[in-house]
């Protein structure tokens, strides 16, 4: 099932063993991931995994110690992040982030200064959250997470990315808000944009990817679709339970077929793998 | 001088020494002691221009020293430490007026000094970097302005010195060197003390992390406010040795005593020969009095070569002269640091197994 | 009624102490910092609009967009180049690289044009030209317009920062600059133009001053940079028309201060400084966050 992403084209994203640091320590250790046009691809793990740092590297936010980021087929390893902004990956950060002396309309037109052409605008955010038509003059401040949230993707959208990078949506939200959040993603998919999420709320994530790669401490411990993985296998990806260490392992490791390899950790990369 | 184990602790069997420095600390002792005594026979072997201007260098030397404590240890940018090097020349010409001999009157000029920075500070003490250093600058304004409102001190165009015209000026430039030197001599040597004190990790501790100093007790506040005030002493007294040196005292902007350029000769040279070390301000009054008699006959020349040096060395060469050479040579005249002695690490290493914590 | 006068001349006086003002307050609201030239640069305006209007002859409101462009593309250029590299390296070293531009200026002024102070010759008739309201009050035409000059400028300056693309993009960058990236603005690019805006004002209040007084290479530490920071500080930061505020008490304190007595003139002003230093160090019209 995972050997048909080649098939949709080209990858929109590709990252090839990033190793990135902070200051000394090293957040990321060589990971790689590939997203292919209309996927939803999820990065879960424990706080502390990396998985933000990821998102950061690939908006242009930290510059890796070594690996590539390539966008639609060119090298961005060195682009400013605002320069990738323009060019199509957009990133809603973690803690949403809005500009608290702009009031909400004026947080969206920011987000559209250096827009490219695309479906969406400011007006056709105010259809995707209608809340916030006559709220528009407000300031952000005084508003609720989960609006604050809807307005930094607004903000996000008016740009009209093609890669839409999610930091942590769920942070701080009641789950209630949290699904009401996530219901907007089929109508962002729909306008042809491609996902790119973090997650820390596993069962969330499972429910909107389409593919998915668990990280714990910068390593790479799961990788496939949420139909392949068992919830047994993501525990122990997540929290590294299991008996083999996951430093020997890479996530392009080709199929094993004689079955050798059979630790917990890796089920989900071939079918061949796994009994059906 | 050699300092042996203050400290010294069981980590696994083995015995981990502390000492102040990696090298011998007698020799550069020694050698300081030898730079000072050669220093005071000046005035036997050099004429008394060659004096004066040795004087003037030893101003800015003091001067120097106490805006490196200020800017390099306590975190705090004065743009206004012309106020009590003005003070401190009105401290010696005050008590002048009314009898005392200006030589006692130095140690009044830097306790005089100590004692307006106290309400000073108060007023700009919670004030962030960039207003902290406007603010002083005001301060020094007003300084200025409420002593020229005083006709009894000369008002706005100053008043000549009493009390010297007596001596023989040979004898004055040589008890003038002398004072001059001796401010010089316990300005660096206070500050060398004050460093290695209690004091001195305090503000190391606050220079490298402020937060942490504070939640670990520090008394941020008042570490702060005890170098302010050591600052504004050291600069009183070099403002006594230059009304001395001057024989007046006079007020205003421009080449007054409350010229700001007397900050910017200061900050310069510590920038220049490099902000945080002991040594750098000696280094940098070096540049400084290289720059000024080579380019004395053309005015304010000197001035403008030293800022464009110093914002080129800001920008380019942080540490400063002393600080790249420390940094590429590792050697510390003064040492105010803490060396840990790895286990079987002789005097011969070249790099100390921990960063000395100045 | 010479009181009367002289708090009205001190109210207007405002007018030209926010000008100096709001250039500072805005480099400091946006980038972080305190120009120490900021004053000096205002000088060197006056003097480029002296030079001008040697040179060319036109009247000296003519100099006023010609010396506003000029010190507009300075300041992008400078901040590009100098001011960014300082930035990045730290508040002190900011410190340092423009406290070494205004010593450099201030020194430099005083090489080329001696201490010397130079007017930017209005006309006489001008400057002294003044209108009276009733028998007793007296107002001169020269402060007025001054005063009108800061509201104009204040004005347009709010309405920039509020309307305009690159307004918002100023006020965004300066609240969070890094998500400002995010959405596609270069910072280091909406700096520069902030500062050009900045030096732009600069230049404004530069001449505005050359015409009230004289120019001469000190007063640019000695009266503007310290009077817009008294101003800034009574004020409070982050509002352009507390800026306004702030310079009118202090025109007023002086003003009174120098009815008592002329010498007590610019320390009166700064008595009234460090008392709201104390009492209210937010500044006269405080606000949460920063505009």
């Amino acid at each position: 099932m995972s050997g048909n992403r080649q098939e949709t084209g080209a990858p929109l994203l590709d990252v090839r063993d990033l190793v990135v640091h902070h200051g000394q320590l090293r957040a990321l250790s060589g990971i790689s991931l590939t997203v292919y046009p209309g996927e939803v691809y999820a990065l879960i793990g424990a706080n502390g995994a990396g998985k933000s740092t990821l998102l950061r590297t690939i908006a242009g936010l930290h510059h890796p110690t070594s690996g590539s980021v390539s966008y639609a087929g060119q090298d961005v390893t060195g682009m400013r992040p605002e320069k990738r902004a323009a060019a199509g990956i957009v990133m809603v950060p973690e803690g949403r982030r809005l500009f608290p002396s702009l009031t909400l309309e004026e947080n969206l037109k920011v987000g559209g200064s250096y827009a490219r052409k695309g479906p969406w605008n400011i007006d056709r955010v105010y259809e995707l959250f209608p809340w916030m038509t006559e709220r528009r003059g407000q300031k952000t401040a005084q508003m609720s997470g989960g609006e604050q949230q809807s307005v930094a993707i607004g903000r996000a959208l008016v740009a009209n990315p093609r890669v839409l990078l999610l930091d942590e949506l769920s942070l701080g939200l009641a789950p209630v808000i949290v699904q009401r959040i996530y219901a907007m993603l089929p109508q962002v998919l729909e306008s042809g944009i491609t996902v790119l999420l973090v997650e820390q709320d596993v069962s969330q994530a499972l429910r909107v990817a389409t593919h998915l790669q668990c990280l714990l401490e910068g390593h790479t411990t799961l990788e496939g679709t949420p139909a392949e993985v068992t919830r047994e296998q993501v525990e122990d990806a997540y929290f590294g339970a299991g008996s083999v260490t996951q430093a020997e392992l890479s996530p392009h490791t080709p199929p094993d077929p004689d079955g050798q390899r059979s630790n917990a950790l890796w089920p989900g990369l071939t079918p061949s793998s796994r009994a059906c | 001088m050699t300092e042996t184990a203050k400290t010294s602790f069981r980590s696994e069997e083995q015995f981990l020494k502390v000492t102040r420095s990696r090298r011998n600390v007698a020799w550069s002792g020694i050698g300081a002691l030898v730079v000072v005594v050669v220093l005071f026979l000046f005035p036997y072997y050099v004429g008394p221009g060659t004096t004066g201007i040795m004087v003037q260098g030893l101003i800015v030397l003091t001067l120097a020293s106490m805006w490196n404590l200020l800017a390099g240890y306590a975190g705090l940018v004065s743009v206004g430490q012309q106020a009590f090097f003005g003070l401190g020349a009105y401290f010696v010409l005050i008590p002048a007026m009314h009898g005392v001999t200006p030589w006692a009157g130095l140690f009044i000029a830097a306790i005089g000094a100590g004692v307006v920075a106290l309400p000073l500070w108060w007023l700009v003490a919670r004030l962030r970097l960039g207003y902290f250093a406007i603010a002083t600058w005001v301060l020094a304004e007003v300084v200025m302005l409420v002593i020229e409102q005083i006709s009894s001190v000369g008002g706005g165009t100053g008043m000549p010195l009493p009390g010297l015209s007596g001596m023989d000026p040979a004898v004055l430039t040589a008890y003038t060197y002398w004072a001059a030197l001796i401010v010089a001599v316990l300005a660096i040597g206070g500050v060398y003390l004050l460093l290695r004190s209690k004091v001195g990790l305090t503000l190391t501790a606050i220079r490298d992390d402020e937060r942490a100093a504070r939640s670990s007790g520090v008394r941020v506040g008042l570490a702060r406010m005890g170098v302010f005030i050591a600052a504004a002493a050291g600069c009183g007294a070099a403002g006594g040795v230059l009304a001395i040196e001057q024989l007046q005292v006079v007020p205003g902007t421009s080449g007054g005593v409350f010229s700001v350029q007397w900050t910017a000769e200061m900050a310069f040279a510590v920038i220049i020969g490099g902000i945080g070390t002991i040594e750098g301000p000696i280094l940098g009054t070096i540049v400084y009095m290289v720059l000024q008699q080579t380019l004395q006959s053309y005015n304010a020349w000197y001035l403008i070569v030293l800022g464009i040096v110093a914002i080129a060395v800001a920008l380019f060469a942080r540490r400063g002269l002393w600080g790249t050479v420390d940094e590429r040579f590792n050697i510390r005249l003064f040492p105010v640091g803490y060396h840990l002695w790895a286990p079987g690490e002789s005097r011969r290493r070249r790099r100390p197994a921990v960063p000395a914590a100045s | 009624m010479a009181w009367v006068n002289a708090i009205i001349q001190g109210l207007l006086t405002g007018g030209l102490y926010a000008l100096f003002a709001c250039g500072l307050s805005l480099m400091f609201g946006v980038m972080k910092v305190v120009n120490l030239a900021h004053g000096d640069l205002a000088v060197v305006a006056g003097y480029i609009g002296v030079g001008i209007i040697a040179v060319t002859h036109v009247p000296v409101l003519w100099s006023i967009p010609i010396v506003v462009v000029l010190m507009a593309v300075l300041g992008y250029v400078l901040q590009r180049s100098l001011l960014e590299a300082a930035i990045s390296r730290g508040e002190l070293t900011t410190l340092i690289v423009t406290f070494g531009l205004s010593i450099i200026i201030e020194n430099g002024l005083q090489q080329f044009f001696t201490a010397n102070s130079r007017g930017l010759g209005v006309g006489d008739s001008f400057v002294t030209a003044s209108f009276s309201i009733g028998s007793q009050i007296t107002i001169a035409y020269l402060p007025l317009g001054i005063f009108i000059l800061a509201i104009i400028v204040l004005l347009g300056l709010q309405l920039f920062m509020t309307r305009s693309k690159y307004g918002r993009l100023i006020r965004a960058v300066a609240d969070d600059r890094e998500a400002a990236q995010l959405s596609g603005a270069d910072y280091r690019h909406v700096f520069g133009i902030a500062a050009a805006i900045a030096f732009g004002t600069v230049a404004i209040a530069g001449i505005a001053d050359g015409m009230t007084t004289t120019l001469s290479p000190t007063i640019g530490t000695d009266t503007i940079l310290l009077f817009a920071f008294a101003s800034v500080v009574i004020g409070g930061l982050g509002s352009l028309w507390g800026t306004l505020l702030g310079g009118v008490v202090l025109g007023v304190a002086q003003a009174i201060g120098a009815q008592i007595n002329p010498s007590y003139e610019t320390l009166a002003g700064y008595a009234v400084f460090l008392l709201v230093l104390v009492i209210r160090p937010q500044g006269l019209v405080s606000q949460g966050a920063q505009s």
